[in-house]
């Protein structure tokens, strides 16, 4: 599914990724964990091609396909997806009208029909119930006016009907409060299956309680510096990363 | 095009270019021109011309027109418009039930809806004295005294008391296969609680050059109200240069909305008079300028009457070489106590090549007066655009939905439905056509 080797990257002249080896397969559910500054964000932005981050070395393929190569817009087509640790605000675009531009376009790259106004509005109700969303987020601006929760949880619906093979989840779980991880874990947790990876980057074990990964890594400076099964999350709880470093 | 029947060829000769080429032909038309038998009317057209011949083109060293430079209308000579075409014309489809069709200045019935509550101008010249020119002044405008002289036609819209005119287009056509020059006329008056919505629309077939320079007059009696919705959709090599004047009596509602989307050159200006106490104006308006086109937005809005509230919400976009204008001024009397004044005007800088200028000007004389004014300029956010493009939108797309987002805002305040539908028909897929 997601293979990265000796990636490398830079913001502004600086390196950030010294060197990232990861392999997340086809079915799991990979949890990257590190302190702030350790390069999680830099490390999701460059998988979802957002601009102002230099590769300098190394590989990421997706599905056999150089991920690098692919315009943010050919990723998400290709089923990559993002949640955005701070989701962004577009004062003036309807959430309906985004909702379904974005499903019809990846829609379209898979050779699938479009969905018009009525068939799209029975999908994202039904998406929206699940996740206990007022439904009146739909005509709002998106996540315009939204409070923090409400903003995570637009980001899991859109994960919902964008129905991607690999989500990378960047601190989600930040600025949740318990009941509202709860509704995210379940939204994630329900896409678990054979054909649908994860990427769960987040700071704290918490969020690894209620999505419990396959795998965890330990991303300080730049690098993976352990890797291990649930039991890793645990230990970094305990003890801190300033014990994985000693490790 | 199908054009057929009798094209007068004797007046295909372009004149010289500037000032001098439009009085020349001032003077070989004027036997010509409909309605010289009226006394006042030729009067009013030979003054017209003599206070356009005193001023000629303005230049940028008038203020007025300092970010507005009319050397593509100066340098270059104009031909006849005095050709008559008949037959199907490829038009756009009809923004409104009822429409009324010009085409060069002139109108065509055969185009045009009987139903509307329309007249045409030249064949109703009589019911239009104490109207045509009741508003628009010449004795600094040269474009008006140009159009006072020279127009051949136009719309006669006199609504009664209490009537309700409905929803009406008047769609302009100038067909860019000859540098033509026209100088429609259009008359509008709403009787005490007469009510109208009037998309004006300003439509060029063809790519070549061109001068559609169209004057309109609103009397707007007390409680009566009208909205203006105005397309310029001119042609890629056209040239538009509008003068709107409007009063509004008491109560009533001046409802305009502006949408500058054609043309390689364009200026509308709008005198808005708010005559009586409680009038009110909306002078919203937008801008979507391409590479190489110029845009520019002027009004002159007057609180002359007290407790009257104005608004004005004009945007711009503008991508590739192209420059916008807007200068906006209100002008607030020593009598128009609690004046309740917004005006904000908002550009989105789509390329480093473009240049807006904005020149907000308040002139306040009341003392118990509520005015406020801004401007900003901005591009887009690049976090909003990857945002968008991350969840599988393209990025023309993307782009697109961030443009008509930033635009919403004004056309949202025109409330009938059907000239916001034909304005934001007119916005959609925009930056998708320029990029």
């Amino acid at each position: 599914m997601l293979k990265i080797e000796g990636l490398t990257a830079e913001v502004e002249g600086k390196e950030i990724l010294k060197g990232i080896d990861l392999e997340v397969p086809t079915g799991e559910i990979h949890a990257i964990m590190g302190p702030n500054g350790s390069g999680k964000s830099t490390l999701s932005y460059v998988l979802s091609g957002r601009e102002g981050y230099e590769i300098t070395g190394g590989s990421a393929t997706f599905n056999g396909q150089d991920l690098l190569a692919m315009e943010p817009e050919e990723r998400a087509a290709a089923g990559l997806f993002l949640a955005f640790q701070y989701p962004v605000e577009l004062p003036g675009v309807g959430n309906a009208n985004f909702l379904r531009t974005a499903l019809n376009a990846i829609r379209r790259g898979k050779g699938e029909p479009e969905l018009d106004a009525m068939q799209f509005l029975k999908l994202a109700r039904e998406r929206m119930k699940a996740l206990s969303m007022p439904e009146d987020m739909l005509k709002r601006g998106v996540n315009v006016g939204f409070s923090g929760g409400e903003k995570k949880r637009n980001e899991v619906l859109q994960m919902a009907l964008l129905n991607p093979s690999l989500a990378i989840l960047d601190e989600t779980d930040s600025g949740l409060d318990i009941d509202a991880l709860k509704i995210v874990a379940e939204g994630v947790n329900a896409m678990r299956g054979p054909n649908f990876s994860s990427l769960v980057i987040t700071h704290y074990q918490r969020l690894l309680d209620y999505i419990v990964p396959d795998r965890v890594h330990v991303l300080m400076n730049g690098r993976i510096v352990q890797s291990g099964g649930p039991e890793l999350a645990k230990q970094l709880e305990a003890g801190g990363y300033n014990s994985v470093q000693a490790a | 095009m199908s054009a057929t029947g009798d094209i007068v060829t004797a007046g295909n000769a372009l004149t010289e270019p500037g000032a001098a080429g439009f009085l020349q032909r001032y003077e070989g038309l004027r036997a010509r021109f409909p309605g010289q038998r009226l006394p006042w009317l030729a009067a009013r057209r030979e003054a017209a011309a003599e206070a356009f011949r005193a001023q000629g083109f303005p230049t940028r060293r008038v203020e007025a027109w300092k970010y507005t430079d009319l050397a593509p209308l100066t340098q270059a000579g104009f031909g006849e418009a005095l050709t008559s075409v008949d037959g199907a014309l490829p038009l756009p489809r009809a923004a409104a039930p009822r429409r009324v069709v010009f085409v060069d200045g002139r109108f065509r019935a055969d185009l045009s809806d009987p139903e509307a509550p329309v007249r045409n101008l030249a064949d109703h010249l009589g019911a239009a004295e104490g109207l045509l020119g009741s508003l628009a002044r010449t004795e600094d405008l040269p474009l008006v005294a140009l159009n006072t002289a020279m127009f051949e036609d136009g719309a006669l819209i006199d609504l009664a008391a209490g009537e309700d005119g409905g929803v009406v287009e008047l769609l302009h056509v100038t067909l860019a296969d000859r540098p033509v020059a026209v100088h429609p006329r259009h008359l509008v008056r709403l009787g005490a609680g007469a009510k109208l919505v009037l998309i004006e629309r300003n439509w060029g077939h063809g790519e070549g050059r061109y001068l559609n320079s169209p004057v309109l007059e609103f009397e707007v009696a007390a409680e009566a109200h009208v909205t203006h919705a105005r397309l310029q959709q001119e042609g890629k090599g056209g040239i538009h240069l509008s003068t709107v004047f409007a009063r509004v009596a008491e109560g009533g509602t001046y409802d305009s909305f502006l949408l500058h989307a054609g043309a390689k050159l364009a200026r509308s200006e709008a005198h808005v008079t708010l005559a009586g106490p409680k009038a009110a104006a909306h002078l919203n308006g937008a801008q979507l300028l391409g590479d190489g086109q110029h845009g520019d937005c002027t009004t002159f809005l007057e609180h002359s009457a007290p407790d009257c509230p104005s608004r004005q919400t004009v945007k711009t976009v503008l991508a590739g070489k192209s420059r916008g204008v807007f200068q906006g001024k209100i002008l607030v009397d020593q009598i128009a106590q609690r004046t309740d004044g917004y005006q904000m005007n908002q550009a989105l800088l789509l390329s480093d090549q473009a240049e807006i200028d904005s020149k907000p000007q308040l002139e306040i004389y009341a003392d118990d007066v509520k005015c406020s004014h801004g401007a900003t300029v901005g591009e887009l956010d690049e976090n909003q655009v990857f945002y968008m493009r991350s969840r599988g939108i393209p990025e023309a797309t993307a782009r697109s939905l961030l443009i008509e987002a930033f635009l919403q805002e004004a056309v949202e305040g025109v409330t009938d439905e059907t000239a916001r539908a034909a304005l934001a028909e007119a916005v959609a897929g925009w930056w998708e056509k320029v990029a």
